[in-house]
């Protein structure tokens, strides 16, 4: 029982940390790739949660939630600031105009 | 407990989906705050109320701040052409299949210890009868997670300067910036 | 949504002694519900499509991240002192002393931040004069019908929360000595929430409105240090 609700518990996020990947990896705007992101750190923040469920509530798992969530708080302030000074130098918001980064 | 998992996972992972096929940012940005709290009410479901609450805080927070940026920088804010912007679509599908191949089939092959006692309680496994979560999670960061802890305060610093030394204009001065209080 | 968000935020607010829904986490439960307030306004102001809502619903962002951070910081505070985050374990624990007295700048951050969370009074750019009615210019019938009232309940519920919190909840004020009307927490909730809200309105009698730029800058330069020196007090004075 604990068994099964485990294996469900991680192939939603299995299925959540794929989508984010194609996402992150097709999307061409800045903001949609850290959508994409968001959503593989959202799955591993279940998986953690899965685990804390199924294991006897071991402390670890939920200090890794704690790491998850202020990753994705990281993640988005830095790649806000990033997107903001390229888009302040050339006016582009598309990771294909940005390959080059120099200046 | 399966039902609640089965349901709010495939809730999480469709809004997750449509995300990427919305046509609007705003849609986008709101359909991936559901899949966030989807997975915040399935962590209040195992016994972590205090962990899924602050998904929840956040993750609206994050979400409201997306949407400043989001009309700051897209083109196309509001929908009203229809927004494919992609490139590689079919490499990055495969790429993103073959992953989830992987990690389900990880997931359903391997034998998973079951701890002991779980097995014959029944259904509800999940937090053992000890500490409540909360003061369990405190605990261990204030003692012997201590150097996370640490780890993730100096990161965050970190982001905090390193944020504002990008983000803030060259050109834009101090009494520029006044003006505005 | 509005009203759906402030009622779900009531829940967790014990009214007398005990609470609807009985969270021990109820605190961090009333921030998260006061948050999707954010959500809602933005959409309302974002869905008619038109200029001057979707200027309101942005005055919401600016409003909102100003206040938050001394209100979180204003809210942590008496669950310090208390050492829980189950509202009703806070009221408890105010049984000799209201916070509100030994902790003064939390308990008006929180009066600020009520009034700033339900974007009324000075804080009500958001559906202010200046944009013809802002986020609710647009709406008309049910729909603003539902908006205003959220508006109010939510005001309402943040008020009420203020009672367990800063206020000692049901229990009569300290000074009287024994209780002159036992078994009565409801009602000395209701006169306390009475007064608070008595409060708020000397508030908006008080204070014009404010522009969001300048709040946001008194909330970061001023209120923050407030509230993270009145958190430091208190956590000296509980480990000491």
């Amino acid at each position: 029982m604990t068994e099964l609700v485990l294996r469900i518990a991680l192939t939603a996020p299995a299925a959540l940390v794929a989508t984010g990947l194609y996402g992150a990896l097709s999307q061409q705007s800045v903001v949609m790739i850290m959508m994409g992101l968001e959503l593989v750190v959202n799955g591993l923040i279940l998986g953690a949660g899965a685990f804390w469920w199924a294991g006897g509530a071991p402390v670890v798992a939920s200090v890794l939630i704690v790491v998850l969530v202020t990753v994705m708080a990281v993640e988005m302030a830095m790649g806000f600031a990033v997107a903001l000074a390229i888009y302040r130098a050339r006016q582009v918001d598309l990771t294909d105009d940005a390959e080059e980064l120099a200046g | 407990m399966i039902a609640l998992v089965s349901a709010l996972g495939a809730v999480a992972v469709v809004t997750g989906l449509l995300v990427f096929t919305a046509d609007s940012m705003a849609r986008a940005t709101f359909l991936l705050l559901g899949s966030f709290v989807a997975v915040a009410v399935v962590l209040i479901g195992f016994g972590l109320g205090y962990l899924g609450t602050v998904v929840i805080l956040m993750m609206t927070i994050e979400m409201m701040i997306m949407v400043v940026f989001m009309v700051m920088l897209m083109m196309n804010p509001a929908g009203l052409m229809p927004m494919t912007m992609v490139h590689n679509r079919r490499g990055s599908w495969a790429i993103a299949l073959v992953v989830f191949g992987l990690l389900t089939a990880g997931v359903w092959l391997v034998p998973f210890p079951v701890r002991a006692g779980a097995a014959t309680g029944g259904v509800t496994s999940g937090p053992a009868a000890g500490p409540d979560a909360t003061v369990a999670l405190g605990d261990a960061l204030m003692g012997g997670q201590m150097l996370t802890m640490m780890t993730l305060g100096l990161a965050l610093l970190a982001t905090i300067v390193g944020t504002v030394a990008v983000a803030v204009s060259r050109r834009e001065g101090r009494a520029e910036r006044r003006g505005i209080s | 949504m509005l009203p759906v968000a402030a009622v779900l935020a009531l829940a967790v607010v014990p009214l007398g002694d005990r609470a609807p829904v009985d969270l021990d986490v109820g605190v961090v439960w009333f921030n998260a519900m006061e948050v999707v307030a954010w959500f809602v306004v933005w959409v309302a102001g974002w869905g008619p499509n038109a200029a001057t809502s979707v200027a309101g619903g942005y005055r919401v962002l600016p409003l909102g991240l100003a206040y938050e951070i001394p209100h979180m910081l204003a809210i942590i505070t008496p669950a310090i002192a208390a050492g829980s985050l189950s509202p009703g374990a806070i009221a408890a624990a105010q049984h000799d002393l209201w916070y509100a007295v030994w902790m003064p700048a939390a308990f008006l951050l929180y009066l600020l931040s009520v009034a700033a969370m339900a974007f009324w009074g000075p804080f009500a750019a958001p559906l202010g004069r200046d944009l013809a009615g802002g986020a609710a210019a647009e709406h008309a019938g049910l729909d603003r019908l539902l908006l205003l009232a959220g508006r109010w309940m939510l005001l309402t519920a943040a008020a009420a929360m203020a009672v367990p919190l800063f206020l000692g909840g049901g229990a009569p004020p300290p000074i009287t000595g024994p209780d002159p009307l036992p078994g009565l927490p409801a009602l000395w909730f209701a006169v306390k929430l009475v007064v608070v809200l008595g409060l708020l309105l000397v508030l908006r009698r008080a204070v014009p409105m404010l522009r969001m730029a300048r709040f946001a800058t008194l909330a970061w330069v001023v209120l923050v240090p407030l509230a993270v020196a009145q958190a430091l007090v208190v956590t000296l004075v509980v480990l000491a």
